[in-house]
């Protein structure tokens, strides 16, 4: 199967959204949209993936991507593991590079590795021998959620190139938001970066995006309002002065979301802190919220990647 | 501290070197030439020179440069405390095969040299190698915690050449003043890390368009110029002589520039890897051009070379910092700063020379005589009475620079698999050879 450029994704591991042609977004998301439907059926459950064993390594705490790539990995057929790292043999000073090298001779097929630095999946992937997936490194990247987040708006508007997308709030810290930049520029998507000057690194403008330090004149006649959560320790005084001066600045609420198309998405990686970044009567708006779409599409995303990076190895069985 | 002589131990030390391009940044001499050691010190430059008396090596050094050797003040070789990293032994090795014969080392070693009696022990453990000879600083502070002065007057009768926290800067404001001051009864040099600490608190790399990208934390430039700039205030007040290690950036080279027109007491030093190399090396989370400071974007490169080239930055130092494969194979923000440098800074600054930047005479320089003098050291001359630290190099051999070809115990080298140009053919300490480079295949 090939997308509409006639061409396929071919890469090994999926590490990042950076480099990657349209044609390899569009590959992976043309093969998604097929797994929604699949989803959505009675029996999930396929055997594309039987045989081969997938391990999620978590090095730090996530619920919903780990369950969303576990349910990926089951509904294609895959052996999935979870492994959550935090603490075990890290404490008892194993290097991320033994737990790879541990890992690898175990012969898992696909590796889906979060880790909380940045570039540490980078590094874990140069010294096993199968595919890795990158469910978020530190600062850095979260290809899968950029995915996800285009597979929705291609779904809801029908297309990437020509919108308006806002990307809104802790957008020093997001992997989240680098990755949707990188695929949301790639597409032909606009991007507008909106919050505060300690969360907006200026050296973003390189990239191709729009600073805004106003919320109101971010959001102005945008397509797609994406949320990013903020964590709430770095809302005590040093980078924000407090919650509730941050909700009155850049909190979603519906009087700022006027200032977007009248037919504007919402958008948010979750979880959500309502009443800090969003107001709960938004997020929970029917017309307007992606944002429980995002989660489905989440799990189709997975699978689409988990498919097309194990290709190579069903091929050679 | 070093006693010269080396004729108990049966090599010559004595010889006559002939037909060398002889290069004397010191007088401006560059010109072919004699040069005749004896029991270890330069007796005649010159022209038909009488041989040395009794035995001695004659050396035909057609085609070769002789310099000084090279004066490295800014190493770090791992004793005590990091012997895993680097020993003395390796350090020494590593500087004699890069054309160096005197260094000196940093005191942030465990424990740190903020006593007399560990920078004795130090300089003991380096004597009886016979080898480059070692020189160390000691601790401004105690503990290099920065919060105490350590004996600073001690010390500096017990040899120490100036006194640094390494690469720690002395943030407390009041506690540099005072340090500044005290220094000047025995007209010590200050040599700070310059780093405002809390601006860079959490910092892994330069700040800018690629830290953003890698999602990594930068090291915004002003944090250099904010220390430089704090610092040559209390310079002023105080009068002492001030150094600032490892210049990175266009804002703090300025500062210093300015402060030079101003008549201050003030010197600084560039490194190899922040001359030849820009942030871009980070690309790929690349631990190994991970170092402190960071590398720069392009522009604050060319100001260093620019720098150098005006005469801002007066010294380029290695900045040798080993650190072993564990600590560098890890996320990049967890990852060991530093890098090797020892046995490249003398191809790599070549560069400089190559690119017509500078003079050959005006590199050396920075790297012979204007260090030995801010240390107060008897090398970096091919004057007559001098003792024969020397070296004999070829400016223009290519090489290539392998972890597998160092010296040093350490092998993290941020030049790995490049390129360079200038081969050191010999390296002479008190007219002993402690390193001589053959060419493969010829034995």
């Amino acid at each position: 199967m090939s997308g509409e450029y006639g061409l396929s994704f071919k890469r090994r591991h999926l590490l990042g959204i950076e480099g990657l042609q349209p044609f390899e977004i569009a590959d992976l998301l043309d093969r998604a949209d097929g797994y929604v439907e699949q989803s959505r059926r009675t029996d999930k459950k396929l055997s594309t993936l039987r045989g081969l064993t997938q391990v999620n390594l978590f090095f730090e705490n996530s619920t919903r991507t780990r369950t969303s790539f576990e349910l990926a990995g089951k509904r294609l057929g895959a052996d999935v593991v979870n492994m959550s790292v935090q603490g075990s043999s890290i404490k008892k000073g194993e290097t991320l590079i033994d737990t790879a090298m541990t890992l690898n001779a175990m012969h898992p097929d696909v590796l889906v590795v979060r880790h909380q630095d940045s570039g540490a999946v980078e590094l874990l992937a140069r010294h096993v021998r199968c595919a890795v997936i990158n469910a978020g490194d530190g600062s850095h990247e979260h290809p899968t959620q950029a995915l996800l987040d285009a597979l929705t708006i291609r779904r809801r508007k029908g297309r990437i190139e020509g919108l308006t997308v806002a990307i809104c709030g802790d957008v020093l810290h997001s992997r989240v938001a680098r990755s949707n930049l990188h695929l949301l520029l790639t597409m032909g998507a606009r991007v507008r970066l909106v919050g505060p000057p300690t969360l907006l690194p200026a050296s973003m403008r390189a990239f191709g995006a729009d600073l805004f330090f106003d919320m109101r004149k971010g959001l102005e006649g945008v397509d797609i309002v994406m949320m990013l959560r903020l964590q709430l320790e770095r809302m005590q005084g040093s980078y924000v002065p407090s919650t509730r001066e941050y909700f009155s600045l850049f909190g979603l609420t519906r009087d700022k979301l006027a200032h977007a198309k009248p037919d504007a998405l919402i958008m948010h990686p979750g979880p959500m802190n309502r009443g800090v970044e969003i107001d709960g009567v938004v997020a929970d708006d029917i017309d307007r919220s992606a944002i429980l779409d995002q989660v489905e599409m989440g799990v189709a995303v997975r699978m689409a990647c988990l498919d097309i990076l194990t290709e190579p190895l069903r091929e050679a069985a | 501290m070093s006693e010269g002589g080396c004729i108990e131990r049966g090599r010559p030390g004595s010889c006559l070197i002939t037909g060398a391009r002889l290069l004397d940044p010191a007088t401006g001499m560059d010109r072919v030439g004699e040069l005749r050691v004896e029991k270890g010190r330069i007796t005649g430059v010159g022209d038909f020179l009488a041989p040395p008396h009794g035995r001695y090596e004659l050396i035909d050094a057609r085609g070769l440069c002789l310099a000084p050797g090279l004066v490295d003040m800014r190493a770090q070789f791992g004793e005590p405390g990091f012997e895993h990293k680097e020993r003395l032994e390796s350090g020494v090795r590593a500087a004699a095969a890069g054309g160096v014969t005197s260094v000196a080392l940093l005191p942030a070693t465990d424990p740190p040299i903020d006593d007399p009696a560990v920078l004795e022990f130090i300089a003991r453990r380096a004597r009886i190698l016979r080898s480059v000879k070692v020189y160390p600083y000691a601790a401004l502070t105690r503990g290099l915690a920065g919060r105490q002065l350590a004996e600073l007057g001690l010390m500096h009768r017990a040899g120490a050449v100036a006194f640094t926290d390494g690469n720690r800067a002395i943030a407390d404001a009041q506690l540099m003043r005072r340090a500044l001051a005290y220094a000047t009864s025995f007209d010590g040099l200050i040599v700070q890390h310059p780093e405002e600490p809390s601006l860079a608190d959490g910092g892994v790399m330069n700040h800018g368009t690629i830290a953003a990208r890698l999602g990594l934390s930068g090291i915004p430039q002003c944090a250099e110029a904010m220390m430089v700039e704090r610092d040559l205030h209390l310079v002023e007040m105080t009068g002492a002589r001030y150094h600032v290690a490892h210049i990175s950036t266009a804002l703090a080279i300025d500062a210093v520039r300015r402060a030079k027109a101003r008549g201050l007491r003030v010197t600084a030093e560039a490194t190899p890897h922040h001359l030849a190399l820009n942030e871009l090396e980070v690309e790929g989370y690349r631990t190994y051009a991970k170092v402190s400071p960071p590398l720069r974007a392009e522009e604050d490169r060319e100001a260093v070379v620019e720098g150098l080239v005006d005469g801002t930055i007066d010294v380029i130092a290695s900045d040798h910092d080993p650190q072993d494969q564990d600590s560098k194979r890890l996320p990049f923000a967890l990852a060991a700063s530093g890098v090797v440098g020892v046995e490249t800074m003398l191809a790599v600054s070549l560069r400089l020379v190559h690119e017509g930047r500078m003079t050959l005479l005006d590199l050396l320089r920075k790297m012979t005589v204007a260090p030995a003098d801010l240390l107060g050291l008897e090398a970096g001359r091919l004057a007559v009475g001098a003792p024969a630290d020397l070296i004999l190099f070829d400016p223009d051999a290519p090489w290539k620079v392998s972890e597998a070809g160092l010296s040093s115990l350490a092998k993290n080298t941020a030049f790995e698999g490049r390129l360079v140009n200038g081969r050191v053919h010999r390296t002479m300490v008190d007219g002993r050879t402690v390193h001589e480079w053959s060419p493969p295949f010829s034995r």
